[in-house]
């Protein structure tokens, strides 16, 4: 390989080379550098990487095309998705200085780690090719494993790690299994030649690994049957954390997942159409009713995430060039709603601590009438009701589902946004109709406005909607 | 004149949202003990969004060419044009009077809201947005613009009925919300198939677009789910009495003076337009349904105990005959069907005023508590009476014109049916004319009531715009008729024209 396709191929990865390189950087600068202000420093610092890295995925590459011999790919999907999951992260940062902070856990290892998932996740948006893939989401768990534990001293911390990481190491062996068997029979890693081998052909083998590879992605995107871990691991680990969790790795997941799908198994949709659509009926079902009675609000996003993962993959199982810009419309403005319900969440707290049961917020819209009304705006948004923008999102996933065929699964997407509608009014009740003498301290002012803003997002988001859609058109098409 | 200027219709409907977006800055941003300052402040506010957006209405019927088929006022912006949806607004003449229907009432809602003193300044952002969405409920002329003001009504209406309801309040907010909201997402589904067949959500297009027979069917009961459940048609209703009577007072005057109205329009605006072969097909279905709401729920309403109760009842009943009007399909009856829309609404919204009346100053709503109020409230008694008699349908006011029109409608369809109704207006003087006497005369033998005051400057000030409207319409009918004649000859010739061709 001479220098100039090196450099070619580099200027496709500038922005895992900004993410890698500044995470090193910023670890070395932790480890010299002493004294309390040196985490938030690197803490400012890591926000900076993400919102550069984002930037620079949507502005500073300039070419599309492959690297690696075909191992990574960059091309619009990759640059939509990357600047989402940079920008995400990056808010999810920010809202986590302030609770590092308060709980005593500023260690500069947090945000060296958070860089580092996203540099998983910014490959996994770009794999091309099967060990890119596990490489991307191998580098993004196992910084989220840790994340997940990083107060070490709170046993349901601990407990939320370990589970995560027994089981993520078993879904990721169900992965590798798979896509080793991918590879034996199709004599290939790389997605491109994989489809050819599919396409000449399908045979058991394909099949089968086609199978563990679904099984193993969707237990990172939590789609039911392989959901388990959520609620633990939402209610355990620290709440910054659980945002970042229920924000930037959906994203990374659900793109791949839609990658592997549509690109190298593209032509046998057939096969792999009722495995997605019974993935999803089964998530939205038990999205929308797990979180009825929910008692625990990190517990009661966890099931609604599974139950938004639901629609996402109705999406994906619509299998056209609609349903990929529709998941992608979906998931950025069920990022807004999520990166800002938890901005509120974060803001539950009393002089004794934080809270996180739903009755603590009981009487919000009159003790604090600027974050009731944002959350009851984000809860309704992330509902799916109009005339929030989060309605946009499942409506063009049911646009897409209908476009294809798929009549039974729009109906059922449709009856499940009602029950799940139950439990979103659920929290507005709480926060509307009952009152109590619980007083919030006043939240920093990071949190304060992120979930003020995107409160507001909510709404007016509706007439630059056009705009994203715009982009996430362009993206389907490229397809 | 305001033929040139586009944007007015959208200046018109968003005007209220403004007057809420002014509430809500000063609410979350001022400190804490200003907020009775803004609480007091915000019923002025209020007050003047309503008052601009009625003067508007009223600039709007003034301008409204009565002899012009399709839509005026169109105001188009491109918004998602890549996938064909679009922000269009513009009224016809089925739509135009119920924008003013609309921005009559509202004013008077807010007048009425002088019992509510706790977080005033919500109350007042939650119904301007109310305002908002229902006018761009009859203004949009987008598929998904349409079910954006249609669901986005109940958001607003789920909190006034919750924070500011009864004792039932939660129940009732909930079974209102879900209710409504699982009859409209199946419509949801039937529109992204329409828009799919078509190419576009635009209506005047879809006006235009004739779909195949068996998707009419499908398509007309998806948007049945929808339209039945907010009429509310027979046995859909049951969310209604409850709504009803945990709703604050203007809560309730605008659920039934308009929000009821939007299950009617609906099936103006599409069912019976777009699905012209499915609407022939099931309106036996409607019929049937209609008469047994008239009859059976007058029953109902007869053997209620509490007055709210005994309206909301009344008011399935009238919507039945708005049901069968519209699927007479004749002249007269989809005429006496928007006549008996516009007339209920001036009629139910004065009745539960009249029963905020008192409950403001007794808190009860049970028929049984009074008795006799002739002799201390008078006028209030005189207005009471008027409405009870136009709830009724006697002649000389708005309520006869109605109910007279829709029946002649369904007769030249059946006598049958117009017979049911007819018993219909019968048992409708039973149970308003038993409430009448229970509750305003006879001797006063609760000694709470020794008390009770008659009517105060506010009430009358909002009593007599209704009762105006009332008689007025009751007198000069052709003041409606005018305005949605050429609209709804329109659309039963092009009704025929489509039943015709496919009879061939």
């Amino acid at each position: 390989m001479t220098a100039d396709m090196l450099s070619q191929d580099l200027s496709l990865l500038i922005p895992e080379l900004v993410l890698a390189g500044g995470a090193m950087a910023l670890l070395m600068l932790g480890v010299f550098l002493k004294g309390e202000k040196t985490s938030v420093l690197i803490q400012w610092l890591t926000i900076g990487l993400l919102v550069a890295a984002g930037l620079a995925a949507l502005f500073l590459v300039s070419g599309e095309g492959t690297a690696f011999n075909g191992s990574f790919i960059f091309d619009s999907l990759a640059r939509f998705s990357k600047t989402a999951i940079a920008l995400v992260a990056a808010i999810a940062m920010l809202l986590a200085m302030p609770y590092l902070k308060a709980e005593n856990l500023g260690k500069i290892e947090y945000p060296v780690l958070v860089a580092l998932a996203v540099t998983g996740m910014v490959m996994m948006v770009s794999a091309n090719d099967l060990i890119a893939m596990y490489m991307g989401i191998e580098l993004q768990s196992l910084a989220l494993y840790v994340l997940a534990a990083f107060n070490r001293d709170s046993l349901r911390a601990s407990e939320a790690g370990l589970k995560y990481f027994v089981l993520g190491a078993l879904s990721s062996g169900l992965l590798l299994y798979g896509a080793s068997l991918v590879y034996g029979f199709a004599g290939s890693t790389g997605f491109a030649d994989i489809a050819l081998a599919v396409e000449s052909g399908s045979n058991v083998g394909l099949t089968v690994g086609l199978v563990f590879v679904i099984c193993g992605l969707a237990f990172k995107v939590s789609a039911a049957p392989f959901h388990m871990w959520t609620p633990d691991v939402y209610e355990g680990a620290p709440t910054p954390v659980t945002a970042f969790f229920a924000t930037a790795p959906k994203f990374a997941a659900i793109v791949l997942l839609a990658r592997v799908l549509m690109e190298p198994f593209g032509s046998v949709v057939d096969q792999w159409r009722d495995v997605i659509w019974m993935i999803a009926v089964l998530s939205m079902g038990v999205g929308a009713f797990g979180a009825l009675t929910q008692q625990n609000i990190k517990r009661l996003m966890a099931y609604s995430s599974i139950g938004n993962m639901g629609y996402a993959l109705v999406a994906v199982a619509a299998a056209s060039q609609t349903g990929l810009w529709a998941l992608l419309v979906f998931m950025s403005l069920y990022m807004v709603g999520v990166i800002g319900s938890f901005a509120g969440i974060l803001s539950m707290r009393t002089r004794e601590g934080m809270v996180e049961q739903v009755s603590d917020l009981a009487g919000l819209a009159q003790r604090n009438p600027g974050l009731g009304w944002s959350m009851t705006a984000l809860m309704f948004s992330i509902g799916g009701l109009p005339f929030m923008v989060g309605f946009f999102g499942k409506f063009f996933v049911v646009y897409a589902a209908v476009q294809a065929d798929l009549m039974i699964l729009a109906v059922l997407a449709v009856l499940f946004s009602v029950v799940g509608a139950a439990y979103y009014l659920r929290i507005v009740k709480v926060i509307w109709f009952d009152s109590s003498d619980i007083e919030f301290v006043p939240a920093a002012v990071s949190t304060y406005w992120v979930a003020r803003i995107a409160g507001l997002a909510t709404i007016l988001l509706l007439p630059a909607l056009g705009w994203l859609v715009f982009r996430a058109y362009s993206v389907g098409l490229s397809l | 004149m305001f033929g040139e200027f586009e944007a007015f219709l959208s200046i018109l409907t968003f005007v209220p949202a403004l007057g809420a977006l002014v509430i809500a800055t000063f609410r979350f941003t001022a400190r804490n003990e200003d907020q009775g300052l803004i609480d007091r402040n915000s019923r002025w506010v209020a007050w003047l969004a309503t008052m601009v957006t009625l003067g508007m209405s009223i600039l709007l019927l003034a301008n409204f060419d009565t002899k012009a088929t399709g839509f005026q006022f169109v105001h188009e912006v491109t918004w998602l044009e890549q996938i064909g949806l679009g922000y269009r607004m513009g009224v016809d003449g089925l739509s135009v009077l119920f924008v003013v229907l609309t921005a009559f009432l509202m004013p008077i809602c807010i007048m009425a809201s002088g019992a509510i003193k706790n977080r005033v300044a919500d109350y007042m952002i939650a119904f301007l947005l109310l305002e908002t969405l229902v006018i761009g409920v009859f203004c949009a002329l987008d598929l998904v613009l349409f079910y954006i003001f249609f669901e986005g009504g109940l958001i607003p209406m789920f909190i006034i009925i919750g924070v500011w309801g009864g004792q039932n309040r939660v129940y009732a907010a909930f079974k209102f919300f879900l209710y409504t909201l699982l009859g409209s997402v199946l419509m949801l589904v039937a529109m992204i198939v329409m828009f799919l067949q078509a190419g576009t959500t635009d209506v005047t297009v879809l006006l235009e677009t004739e779909f195949a027979r068996n998707a009419q069917m499908w398509m007309w009961l998806a948007f049945f789910a929808s339209f039945a459940v907010k009429m509310p048609m027979w046995p859909v209703h049951t969310w209604l009495p409850d709504a009803h009577v945990q709703a604050p007072t203007a809560g309730s005057v605008i659920l039934a003076g308009v929000l009821l109205k939007l299950g009617g329009y609906g099936f103006l605006r599409f069912s019976l337009p777009m699905f012209p072969e499915a609407s022939a097909y099931f309106a036996p279905m409607v019929f049937v349904l209609s008469i047994i709401a008239i009859i059976y729920t007058s029953l109902v309403a007869f053997r209620q105990t509490d007055i709210k109760k005994l309206i909301a009842y009344s008011s399935v009943a009238h919507m039945g005959f708005v049901t069968m009007g519209l699927f007479a399909m004749n002249e007269t009856g989809v005429q006496g069907a928007l006549y008996q829309m516009i007339s209920h609404g001036f009629i139910s919204g004065a009745l539960f005023l009249c029963v905020g009346v008192i409950y403001d100053r007794m808190h009860t709503r049970e028929i049984a508590f009074y008795g006799g109020l002739v002799h201390r409230m008078p006028v209030f008694a005189a207005i009471f009476g008027l409405f009870a008699m136009a709830n009724v349908g006697l002649p000389g006011t708005s309520g006869f014109v109605g109910e007279i029109m829709t029946m002649v409608g369904a007769f030249q369809v059946s006598w049958w049916i117009a017979t049911g109704a007819a018993v219909g207006v019968i048992l409708s003087a039973m149970y308003m004319l038993t409430v009448y006497r229970d509750v305003v005369f006879g001797e006063m033998t609760n000694p709470k009531l020794e008390n009770i005051t008659d009517l105060n400057r506010m009430e009358w000030l909002i009593f007599i715009p209704l009762v105006i409207g009332t008689l007025v319409l009751g007198v000069f009918s052709t003041l409606i008729t005018d305005v949605t004649a050429t609209a709804v000859n329109h659309l039963i010739s092009n009704y025929d024209a489509a039943l015709a061709a496919s009879a061939q």
